[in-house]
C-alpha cells in the first residue's frame, strides 16, 4: 500500500501587509530618534517663541518708570512663565532634541538604545508644557521660576497656578530622567567598531555629562516639589516654619537641583562649539582630551556650588566659604574650554559661515558672562549684587549668550543633516549680527541697571539714578533681539521649500552624522566603517581621495 | 571634474569674501562707540554705579566697593586679553586663497600652562577676598563722636558686635509689604520699645547692627550705600551692620534734617514686591537723641492714655456688673454653690 506522506506545506498566515502610517498618525506614534528629535526641536522652539513674547512683555512693562501697562500680578506671572518656559520647556529639552537626533548618527547607531522610552520622554516633555501653560485660562504661578516658600505655600498663594508649576517639575522631570537614562545606555553600548572613549565626539560627552548631571539633581527637585505639593494640600509642614519645617531646606533643595541645572543648560551648548569650530577653522580640535575631561570636571564641580544662590540666607560663615570656593573653581576648567576653542581657531583657515558666527558670538558673549559670575562667586561682593539685574544680566549673558547662541550655531550647522536643504546664508548673517547687538544692548546695560540699585522682579521702579534711561536702552535692545530671533525663523521656515540642495556632506565636516544622505534614512546607515580617530569623515574623504589618485593612473 | 555644485559656489565665495567689508567694519565699530558714547553722555559721569556697585554711606559698603573694583579690574584685564586672542585669531586665520590650516591636535605644555594660569589668577582673587572679608563682615567700633549707646545693649552673640561689644542694635522685621524697626531701650520689657515704620532713623558715627526677621514670606533688607543684602527668612534671625560716618552727612540741611539712604525689598515677596521700600534716615547724635526722646514720651503719653482708658472701662464694667450682680442675687440667692458676686464676673471679663 502506498501511504501517503504528509509533507509540511509552508503556509502563509498574515491577512495583509501592514500599512505604512503616514501623516499626524506616524509622528505621534513614531520611535524613530530622528522623528522624535524634530518633534523635540519644533516644540521646544515654539516655547522659545513663547518664552520670547513674555520677555518682550516684561521688558515693555519696565521700559519707563512707574509704568501701568501691566498690572503686578500680571507681571509677576509674566517672570515666572518666562522663566520656567525658558529653562524647563526650552534650553534643557532643546539639548535633548539635537542630542536624539544627533547622538546615534554621530556615534554610528541606528537608534537610541531604548526607541520606546524616548517617544515616552518626548510626551512626558509635551504633557509637562501642556499641564504648565494649561494654567493660562484659570491662574498661572505668580511666585517666580524659583517658586520660594512661604510665598509658594497654600496661605500665600492658594489657587492651582503653583500646582500647575508642580507638574511640569514633575512630568518634564521624568522626561528627562527616562532620556537621560537612554542617552547614557546609547552611548555606552551602541557606539560604532572603533570608537573607543577617546575617539568619541565631543558633542556626545557634553550629552553623557548632561545626562549624569540629570539623573543625580532631578531627584532632588522631585522631591522638593513633591514636599511642596503635600504642605499645600495634605496638611504636611516640611517649610513652614511655625510647625517645625525650614523654609532654607526649600532653597537647598531647589538649588542642588537648580545649580547643576545651569550645567545641564550649557554643557551641551559647549559640545555644539566644540564641533562647530574644528569644522570651520578646517583643523582638528585642540586639546580634545583637556575638553572632554574639563566637562567631567564641570560637572563634578558643578555639584558642590548651589549654595551661592543663598549667599544672603542666614547660613554660617563656613559653608558660605566652601561654596565660594568651590564656585571660583569652576573658572578653571571653564577657562580651559574657553582657550582651547581660540586655540582650535589658531592657525587655522576659518570660514565665515553662520554656525560659525554663532560660536564665535558665544565665546564672546559667554567670555563676558564667565567673569561676571567670578564676580558674583565671590559672596561680599555678592550681598551687594545678589537679586538684582546684574545677576539677571550675568545669567542670561551665559543662557542667552551662551546656551542660545550655541542652540543657534547647532541649528545652522545641522539644518541641512535634518531637512536636506541648507539655510539662507545671507539671512543667517543678517539674523546672528541683529541678535548680537540686540543681545548686549538689552543686557550690558542691565549690569549697571543692578548696581544702580534695581532689584529683579519689581514690576515698576522710581525715576531715580539713571534708570530710567538704562532701561529703555534695555528694552530698545531686547526687540532688536527678537527681530534677529525672527529673521532665523523665518530663514528655518523659507529654507524648508527654497534652500539648496546640501547633499551629504555641505560642510565636510568632521563626524559620522555627515557619512549618511541628508536627511538619513529610517535605519541611518546601511554599514558603517570602523572608526579610526575622533574625526571619521576626514579619514573616509582622505582614503576616498587616495583610492582616487591611486586608480587614474591605471585607468588612463 | 569642473562642475560645481551650488553649496561649494557657496562655500567658495566665503572663503573668498572676507566675512566684513572695510566700510561694514567701520559702520559696525562706529556705531557701537557711538552706542558706548551716548550711555556714557547721558548716564553722566558723576555716577559712580555705573561699573560699581554703590557705596559711600558705610565702611562695610566702601569695602565692598573696593574688593569689586579690585576683582573688576582683574576681570577687565582677562576678558581683553582673551577677547583681543579671538579677535585676532578671527581676523589673522579667516581663511584666504592658498591658506592651509596647521593640523595640530594640541600642546600640552601650553595646556598646563594656561590651567595654572587661571589656578593662578582664582588663588590671587581668593587670597584678596578672605583679606578684606573680616572688614566687611564684621562689625567696627563706633566712632568718638557717635551716640553713647553703652546704656542700649541687648544680648547678642559677640562675633556678631564690634570688637568693643558696643553697638545700637535695631530689630528688623520684614512683612507683607513693610519694615518694621524696633529700638532697643534700657529695660528688659519688648512692650515698651521705640518702634518705627518705612523709615529707620539712625545715629551717625554709630556702629548699628541689625537682626533681621520676618513674620511672613521671605523678604531681603538692602540700602544699597550702606553695604550688602541680609534675607529676612521667617524662622531665622540674619545679621548685617552699618555705620554712617558724621562726614556722610554732607551740608547743614542734611546735618538738620538728616540724609536718607533709600533701597528695595530684593526678595520676590508677593504683588505688592516693587513698593516694599525701605529708608534710612541719618542724623547727628544729638537729633536722635532729640528723636528718641520724643519717641520715647508719645510712647509714653499712649501708654498712659491706653492704661486710663482701660482703667475707665475697668470702672464702668465694675459698676455694670455691680448692678447685674445686685439683680442676679435677688434671684440666685437660694444656691448655696454660686460665687460670691463681688469681683468674679469683672476680673473674668477682664481676663
Amino acid at each position: 500500500m502506498a501511504t501517503v506522506t504528509a509533507t509540511p506545506i509552508p503556509q502563509v498566515v498574515a491577512h495583509s501587509v501592514e500599512k505604512p502610517v503616514k501623516g499626524w498618525v506616524d509622528w505621534v506614534t513614531t520611535t524613530d530618534h530622528k522623528k522624535i528629535g524634530i518633534m523635540y526641536l519644533v516644540l521646544t522652539f515654539a516655547f522659545f517663541g513663547v518664552g520670547g513674547v513674555e520677555a518682550l512683555l516684561i521688558r515693555l512693562q519696565l521700559a519707563v518708570p512707574d509704568n501701568t501697562l501691566l498690572d503686578f500680578k500680571t507681571y509677576n506671572q509674566l517672570i515666572t512663565m518666562h522663566g520656567t518656559t525658558m529653562i524647563f520647556l526650552f534650553v534643557v529639552p532643546v539639548m535633548a532634541g539635537f542630542g536624539n537626533y544627533f547622538v546615534p548618527l554621530m556615534i554610528g547607531a541606528r537608534d537610541m538604545a531604548f526607541p520606546k522610552l524616548n517617544a515616552l520622554s518626548f510626551w512626558m516633555l509635551a504633557a509637562g508644557g501642556l499641564v504648565f501653560y494649561a494654567s493660562v485660562f484659570f491662574n498661572p504661578p505668580e511666585c517666580g521660576w524659583t517658586c520660594y516658600v512661604p510665598l509658594a505655600s497654600k496661605d500665600y498663594l492658594p489657587n492651582g497656578g503653583v500646582d500647575a508649576w508642580i507638574f511640569l517639575v514633575h512630568l518634564t522631570g521624568i522626561g528627562s530622567l527616562v532620556g537621560s537614562v537612554n542617552f547614557y545606555v546609547t552611548i555606552a553600548n551602541l557606539r560604532a567598531p572603533g570608537m573607543t572613549w577617546s575617539r568619541l565626539p565631543l558633542f556626545c560627552w557634553t550629552i553623557l555629562t548632561y545626562s549624569v548631571l540629570l539623573i543625580l539633581a532631578l531627584p532632588a527637585i522631585a522631591a522638593a516639589v513633591t514636599l511642596l505639593l503635600t504642605d499645600r494640600h495634605f496638611g504636611t509642614n516640611f517649610y513652614d516654619p511655625a510647625e517645625g519645617g525650614s523654609p532654607l531646606l526649600w532653597q537647598h533643595l531647589f538649588w542642588f537641583f537648580g545649580h547643576p541645572e545651569v550645567y545641564i543648560m550649557v554643557l551641551p551648548g559647549f559640545g555644539i562649539i566644540s564641533e562647530v569650530l574644528p569644522v570651520f577653522a578646517r583643523k582638528p580640535i585642540f586639546g580634545y582630551k583637556a575638553i572632554a575631561a574639563s566637562t567631567l570636571t564641570i560637572a563634578f564641580l558643578g555639584l558642590m556650588v548651589w549654595a551661592h544662590h543663598m549667599f544672603t540666607t542666614p547660613s554660617p560663615s563656613v559653608v558660605l566659604v566652601f561654596f565660594m570656593v568651590s564656585s571660583m573653581l569652576i573658572s578653571i576648567p571653564t577657562g580651559i574650554k574657553i582657550f582651547s576653542w581660540i586655540g582650535t581657531l589658531w592657525r587655522g583657515t576659518i570660514i565665515f559661515a553662520t554656525p560659525l558666527l554663532f560660536a564665535v558670538g558665544f565665546l564672546g558673549t559667554f567670555l563676558i558672562g564667565g567673569v561676571t559670575g567670578v564676580i558674583l562667586a565671590i559672596y561680599p561682593v555678592d550681598w551687594q549684587l545678589h537679586d538684582t539685574y546684574f545677576v539677571v544680566a550675568h545669567f542670561h549673558y551665559v543662557l542667552m549668550g551662551g546656551a542660545v547662541f550655541a542652540v543657534f550655531s547647532g541649528l545652522y550647522y545641522w539644518y541641512p543633516k535634518m531637512t536636506g536643504r541648507m539655510m539662507d546664508e545671507k539671512l543667517g548673517k543678517i539674523s546672528f549680527w541683529t541678535m548680537l547687538v540686540g543681545f548686549h544692548t538689552t543686557f550690558l546695560v542691565q549690569h549697571s541697571i543692578g548696581m544702580d540699585g534695581m532689584p529683579r522682579r519689581i514690576p515698576e521702579y522710581a525715576d531715580i539714578g539713571n534708570l530710567a534711561i538704562y532701561n529703555l536702552i534695555s528694552t530698545i535692545g531686547a526687540f532688536i533681539l527678537g527681530v534677529g530671533i525672527l529673521i532665523t525663523a523665518i530663514n528655518a521656515l523659507r529654507s524648508l521649500k527654497h534652500g539648496a540642495v546640501s547633499g551629504p556632506d555641505p560642510w565636510k565636516a568632521n563626524t559620522l552624522e555627515w557619512f549618511t544622505s541628508s536627511p538619513p534614512p529610517q535605519n541611518n546607515f546601511d554599514s558603517v566603517p570602523r572608526v579610526r580617530s575622533v574625526e571619521p569623515m576626514k579619514d573616509i574623504r582622505a582614503e576616498i581621495e587616495r583610492r582616487n589618485n591611486e586608480t587614474k593612473p591605471v585607468s588612463a | 571634474m569642473h562642475s560645481v555644485t551650488r553649496i561649494e559656489r557657496a562655500l567658495r565665495r566665503l572663503n573668498r569674501i572676507p566675512h566684513l567689508t572695510r566700510a561694514s567694519w567701520r559702520t559696525a565699530t562706529s556705531a557701537i562707540a557711538l552706542a558706548i558714547g551716548l550711555t556714557l553722555v547721558t548716564a553722566g559721569p558723576a555716577s559712580a554705579s555705573f561699573w560699581a556697585p554703590q557705596h559711600g554711606g558705610s565702611p562695610n559698603a566702601d569695602r565692598i566697593h573696593t574688593l569689586y573694583a579690585v576683582v573688576f579690574g582683574v576681570g577687565v584685564v582677562i576678558f581683553i586679553a582673551v577677547f583681543g586672542a579671538l579677535v585676532y585669531a578671527m581676523v589673522k586665520f579667516r581663511a584666504r586663497p592658498g591658506a592651509v590650516a596647521e593640523q595640530l591636535h594640541g600642546n600640552t605644555r601650553l595646556e598646563i600652562g594656561w590651567t595654572a594660569g587661571a589656578a593662578a589668577i582664582v588663588l590671587v582673587l581668593g587670597i584678596v577676598t578672605f583679606l578684606m572679608l573680616p572688614g566687611i563682615r564684621n562689625p567696627d567700633n563706633s566712632d568718638k563722636d557717635g551716640f553713647d549707646v553703652s546704656q542700649y545693649q541687648t544680648a547678642k552673640d559677640k562675633d556678631l558686635l564690634p570688637p568693643n561689644g558696643q553697638s545700637l542694635n535695631i530689630d528688623v522685621n520684614g512683612q507683607q509689604y513693610a519694615w518694621r524697626f524696633t529700638y532697643p531701650d534700657k529695660d528688659a520689657d519688648r512692650q515698651n520699645n521705640v518702634q518705627s515704620y518705612e523709615e529707620m532713623v539712625v545715629p551717625t558715627g554709630t556702629t548699628v547692627t541689625l537682626d533681621i526677621r520676618s513674620s511672613d514670606v521671605g523678604h531681603a533688607w538692602w540700602i544699597p550705600q550702606l553695604g550688602g543684602k541680609a534675607d529676612a527668612l521667617p524662622g531665622y534671625t540674619n545679621h548685617t551692620w552699618f555705620k554712617v560716618p558724621a562726614k556722610a552727612l554732607r551740608n547743614d540741611d542734611e546735618r538738620e534734617n538728616g540724609r536718607v539712604f533709600k533701597g528695595n525689598c530684593a526678595e520676590l515677596c508677593g504683588r505688592n514686591h516693587a513698593n516694599m521700600t525701605a529708608q534710612v534716615r541719618a542724623v547727628t547724635p544729638a537729633k536722635f537723641q532729640e528723636w528718641l526722646d520724643r519717641q520715647s514720651a508719645d510712647l509714653v503719653a499712649a501708654h498712659e492714655a491706653a492704661v486710663k482708658f482701660r482703667q475707665e472701662q475697668q470702672q464702668s464694667d465694675k459698676a455694670e456688673a455691680a448692678a447685674a450682680a445686685a439683680v442676679d442675687s435677688d434671684t440666685t440667692s437660694a444656691d448655696p454653690s454660686a460665687p460670691s458676686t463681688d469681683s468674679a464676673a469683672p476680673a473674668g471679663a477682664e481676663r
